[in-house]
């Protein structure tokens, strides 16, 4: 191959992204920032001094966080309880992990109407055992947000964190434990430490996810509890403001940038300290 | 196994629980009587199962997301295994950042694409919503497709192609008799793990769906803004039951511990 034309390849794939994502989100960025005669960055502090707006900003990223930590919380123990089990029975728990995963995210967030509605199986349960009078309204609030994101991205969790727990080493653990220290000292400083890489990424997926989703939100929060991605479809289709949309739309973008490279920078950092 | 204790074993089921038992709660309430949702079902039928397809929008929006899935994995598999090769075959500079890119789409979020693409393609450029659509799910589906096809050509020894080379095959022979049918499982992986991504999304098809065009799941979100009957549960059982088929294919190709060692 003189003239190296194995690289001719590359140009559909290059052309492609560069046309049909480059280019189209390089348009909404730039929108965000022209005014008819120059350049602004004023929309984006209009933006934060709207307590509406600023509310739907900080809310987006409190139900991002709290998902990412229930899921880290309800992850690590189960992913380490697969990580131990004997591995032809392993892949059971894999496939029921996967198998929510490829399902409709409104197939999924459908289920959790069923469970959280006013005639839900909730609520039906609480009035019955004589525990609330009245229905409660669960659905269309940051709980249900909360449990229909949790509900979708738990598997993600779990995926990345036995990926990277399977490698741990039982005979390692025995080892510790024989050499005198306590199984708590064992699972914190040999399971905790080797774990540490799946849970960054696990989380990182997680909070990435719940960040941008808009399938759930739009099923379980609805018009009264509206998230920023719900925000960009209301100011766009239902309001036609395309000024506003494509501000928000910027600031997802922005914040989910700035998300993944601080993760990525922090996890670097951590493990080079680890090694040095 | 006493590194497992029993209070590690109950959380574990209880963690499984949560996975599973809402799937199983549409289903059963998929075979209710009633024509209110409710759990459990006071009696049975499969009234809502024929219901599912007495609805034409149900019907004929899954022809055009079953459409839009194919051609859109179809290009995605001809943009996307060309790219794969030349990164996982050849040593070069920029390749790390060439890879970033490719998976790149993936970052975005995909409701800020939808809205972007489609002020671009429609609105700027004033395409059709249909080619909208398509090229909507081609470039979001593109990261699955070189990811697989990377995964399965890190297992396949270039050897064998040097030698069909040397031999007097030319490269694209030798790709096609040689490269392509060793990779097949992982083709026919990311072709339904791309298929099941594109079918099953929201956020880029809200957007790229106008009169006449929608996609299944759009007009699921819509049916259920204004009925609360088992009707949706009924087509969540069939889809599921779709989901089991092609999950059963990618295990058979790819083996699901791909799903673990990303």
């Amino acid at each position: 191959m003189k003239y190296r034309l194995h690289y001719l390849l590359l140009i559909p794939a290059i052309l492609f992204l560069i046309l049909f994502l480059v280019i189209p989100l390089f348009i909404t960025l730039l929108s965000t920032v022209r005014t008819d005669g120059g350049w602004t960055l004023s929309r984006y502090p209009v933006f934060f001094q709207d307590f509406y707006l600023r509310d739907i900003y900080f809310r987006t990223l409190k139900i991002a966080a709290i998902t990412t930590l229930a899921a880290a919380v309800m992850g690590f123990p189960t992913s380490y309880y697969i990580s131990r089990t004997a591995k032809k029975y392993r892949g059971i728990y894999i496939i029921l992990a996967v198998f929510p995963l490829l399902t409709s995210p409104v197939v999924r967030s459908f289920s959790w109407m069923i469970i959280l509605g006013k005639n839900g199986i909730v609520n039906d349960f609480l009035v019955r055992i004589g525990f609330i009078g009245e229905p409660l309204n669960l659905l269309y609030t940051e709980f249900s947000v909360i449990m229909g994101l949790l509900y979708l991205f738990l598997p993600l969790m779990i995926l990345s964190l036995v990926g990277v727990m399977e490698n741990i080493d039982s005979e390692l653990l025995r080892a510790a434990e024989s050499l005198g220290a306590s199984r708590l000292t064992a699972f914190l400083k040999i399971v905790l430490p080797l774990s540490l890489p799946g849970l960054v990424i696990g989380a990182s997926l997680v909070f990435t996810g719940s960040l941008t989703a808009y399938t759930t939100p739009m099923l379980l929060g609805g018009d009264k509890t509206q998230v920023l991605s719900t925000l960009v479809y209301k100011n766009a289709l239902a309001l036609f403001d395309w000024q506003q949309a494509s501000l928000v739309a910027s600031i997802m973008v922005i914040t989910t940038f700035t998300v993944v490279i601080s993760i990525n920078w922090f996890s670097g950092k951590f493990n080079r300290g680890e090694a040095g | 196994m006493n590194e497992k204790g029993k209070s590690l074993t109950l959380f574990t089921f209880l963690v499984y629980l949560f996975l599973i038992a809402p799937l199983l709660i549409i289903t059963v309430t998929a075979f209710g009587q009633s024509e209110f949702l409710k759990f459990p079902p006071d009696s049975f039928s499969i009234r809502w199962f024929l219901n599912v397809f007495e609805v034409e929008m149900f019907m004929r929006t899954f022809l055009i997301s079953l459409e839009v899935a194919c051609i859109a994995t179809f290009i995605a598999l001809l943009v996307g295994i060309p790219a794969a090769y030349v990164i996982s075959r050849y040593r070069f500079r920029g390749r790390k950042i060439l890879e970033s890119f490719f998976l790149s789409p993936v970052l975005i979020p995909q409701i800020v694409f939808g809205f972007s693409l489609f002020n671009y393609l429609v609105i700027k450029l004033r395409l059709p919503v249909f080619t909208g659509l398509l090229i909507g799910h081609t470039i979001f589906i593109i990261p699955y497709i070189i990811r697989v096809i990377s995964a399965s050509l890190a297992n396949f020894d270039y050897e064998i192609e040097e030698a069909a080379v040397i031999f007097g095959a030319n490269r694209i022979k030798t790709f096609f008799m040689i490269v392509l049918p060793n990779i097949s499982s992982g083709v026919v992986a990311g072709f339904i793990l791309a298929f099941i991504n594109s079918f099953n999304n929201v956020p880029i098809s809200v957007f790229l769906t106008g009169p006449g065009v929608s996609t299944l799941p759009i007009q699921m979100m819509s049916y259920v803004e204004y009925y609360f009957d088992p009707t949706i549960a009924a087509l969540s059982v069939l889809l599921m039951g779709m989901t089991t088929v092609l999950m059963f294919i990618i295990e058979r190709s790819l083996g699901l511990s791909y799903f673990t060692s990303k």
